[in-house]
């Protein structure tokens, strides 16, 4: 599985710009983000820790169908089916390559945009502690998705549509744990709740992204 | 006499085939009778005067819209374990029918609301969990369409509504949390005696029966077009075989 790791986070950072698009394109949305609604920076020190939860969420969705595709098309996939590893196993390392990829760098780099929209100096910390607890959510319950369709030659669309309702949760409760934290109340039971839904999905998922797997595969 | 006789297609086909028009024609009569005795025969309440009347169609709507995934649920499971057909085959059927019903809740929650709250739309817990009950039921629709072989597309759905229920029910939570609502409490429980006065609350109970006639009989009309689809397309695959 260590093996399966290091081939997988070779692949996404050599195979041409697929690992950095991510990253761009949060920095997109927060530059965006100021453009649409005004240059008021009280109001941006308000939707900061919203704004930047959102563009972390989108642009982990971006990255979501390259998870199975590539593998799925040189036929690796199926390779990876009847090797001696479970597949739920290869479903978990597929999310933490994409988490390391995506959700961690999106993580690190969120305080950095948090300058750019004004976030409020408290929030900085529970941004960043925010993300971390929830974007490696994002990227199991994005696996998930991602097996749904593997199958499909325009699953794109069809992904988001399936995944965004899926991430709801998370978002709520991050978007609220960041906002707190820039507003300087207690943030204890919105935090709780997030790690109890991403350390849930982690747990769980990919027993179910194994098991679309293995019908996509049948 | 066992309930799984029915997972046979072709006694499917019979006894729906018997039932439905009596199911269809119980719940016009339910619906027909609910609706004018509820629209023309009870008072105006004392603080919302008539508006309070869309009570008849906005909370059996409401209420078929959640069962509407729980029978889809169900059906799924029961694909998964024993395999029937059927089963599949009325789960994708009602997808459409509890989202025709989430899109009425919401759309009549909406005029309700423009005179009684002053807004169209309010991010209140019930009516966000709504329309995220509305983005399953069309995740679940777009699955079902995109898939070609209905084996796969069946079991793939399947497995789409049960995480989606789990995720769907941390949503209800999630957003109850995010915003303390508008919306006023429920006011029918099985645990309450007295819920609002019985000159709305017997016409209610027609219409809510209706719904759920209604319900029975789209799903039994929309399962029979979906295994006489299925049973064409089969014919139409064995004629080019031959």
């Amino acid at each position: 599985m260590i093996v399966l790791l290091i081939r997988d986070l070779r692949l996404a950072v050599r195979s041409g710009g697929g690992f950095g698009l991510g990253l761009a394109f949060f920095l997109l949305v927060a530059v965006l983000v100021p453009l649409a609604v005004g240059p008021q920076a009280d109001l941006h020190a308000r939707i900061a820790a919203g704004i930047l939860w959102l563009g972390a969420l989108l642009s982990c969705l971006l990255s979501l169908d390259r998870i199975f595709a590539l593998d799925h098309e040189d036929g690796s996939l199926d390779l990876l089916a009847t090797s001696p590893i479970p597949l739920e196993g290869v479903a978990a390392v597929k999310a933490l390559t994409h988490w390391l990829v995506t959700g961690l760098p999106l993580t690190v780099l969120a305080p950095a945009l948090g300058v750019l929209l004004n976030l409020p100096p408290d929030g900085y910390l529970w941004l960043f502690l925010s993300l971390l607890a929830g974007t490696p959510a994002l990227s199991v319950i994005g696996t998930f998705g991602a097996a749904l369709t593997v199958g499909l030659k325009r699953g794109g669309l069809l992904l988001s549509l399936l995944v965004l309702p899926l991430y709801i949760p998370t978002l709520v409760f991050g978007a609220e744990v960041a906002r707190r934290g820039a507003e300087d109340l207690a943030i204890g039971v919105p935090l709780a709740l997030l790690l109890a839904v991403t350390m849930g999905s982690i747990a769980l998922l990919p027993f179910a992204s194994a098991l679309v797997l293995r019908i996509n595969l049948r | 006499m066992s309930i799984w006789e029915y997972a046979n297609p072709k006694k499917f086909m019979q006894t729906s085939g018997l039932l439905l028009p009596w199911v269809t024609g119980l719940a016009a009569i339910a619906l027909v009778v609910g609706l004018i005795w509820g629209f023309f025969f009870t008072p105006a309440d004392y603080r919302q005067g008539a508006t309070v009347k869309i009570i008849f169609l906005h909370v059996p709507a409401a209420l078929m819209a959640i069962n509407g995934w729980l029978m889809m649920l169900v059906a799924s499971l029961i694909w998964l374990i024993r395999r029937h057909h059927v089963s599949a085959l009325s789960a994708k059927a009602a997808a459409p029918i509890g989202m025709t019903m989430t899109l009425i809740a919401l759309v009549t929650g909406a005029i309700w609301g423009q005179p009684m709250w002053g807004t169209w739309w309010a991010w209140d817990p019930r009516l966000t969990s709504f329309m995220i009950l509305f983005l399953f039921y069309l995740g679940y629709i777009a699955l079902w369409h995109a898939i070609e072989d209905p084996d796969t597309a069946a079991d793939l759905t399947s497995v789409l509504c049960m995480v989606g229920s789990v995720f769907a029910i941390l949503s209800r939570y999630a957003v109850l949390f995010w915003n303390q609502g508008l919306h006023q409490g429920a006011s029918l429980s099985m645990d309450k005696t007295q819920h609002i006065s019985n000159v709305f609350w017997f016409p209610l109970i027609v219409c809510m029966g209706g719904f759920v006639l209604l319900f029975v009989a789209l799903l039994l009309l929309r399962t029979r077009t979906e295994i006489r689809a299925r049973r064409l397309q089969a014919l139409l695959l064995r004629e080019r075989m031959a």
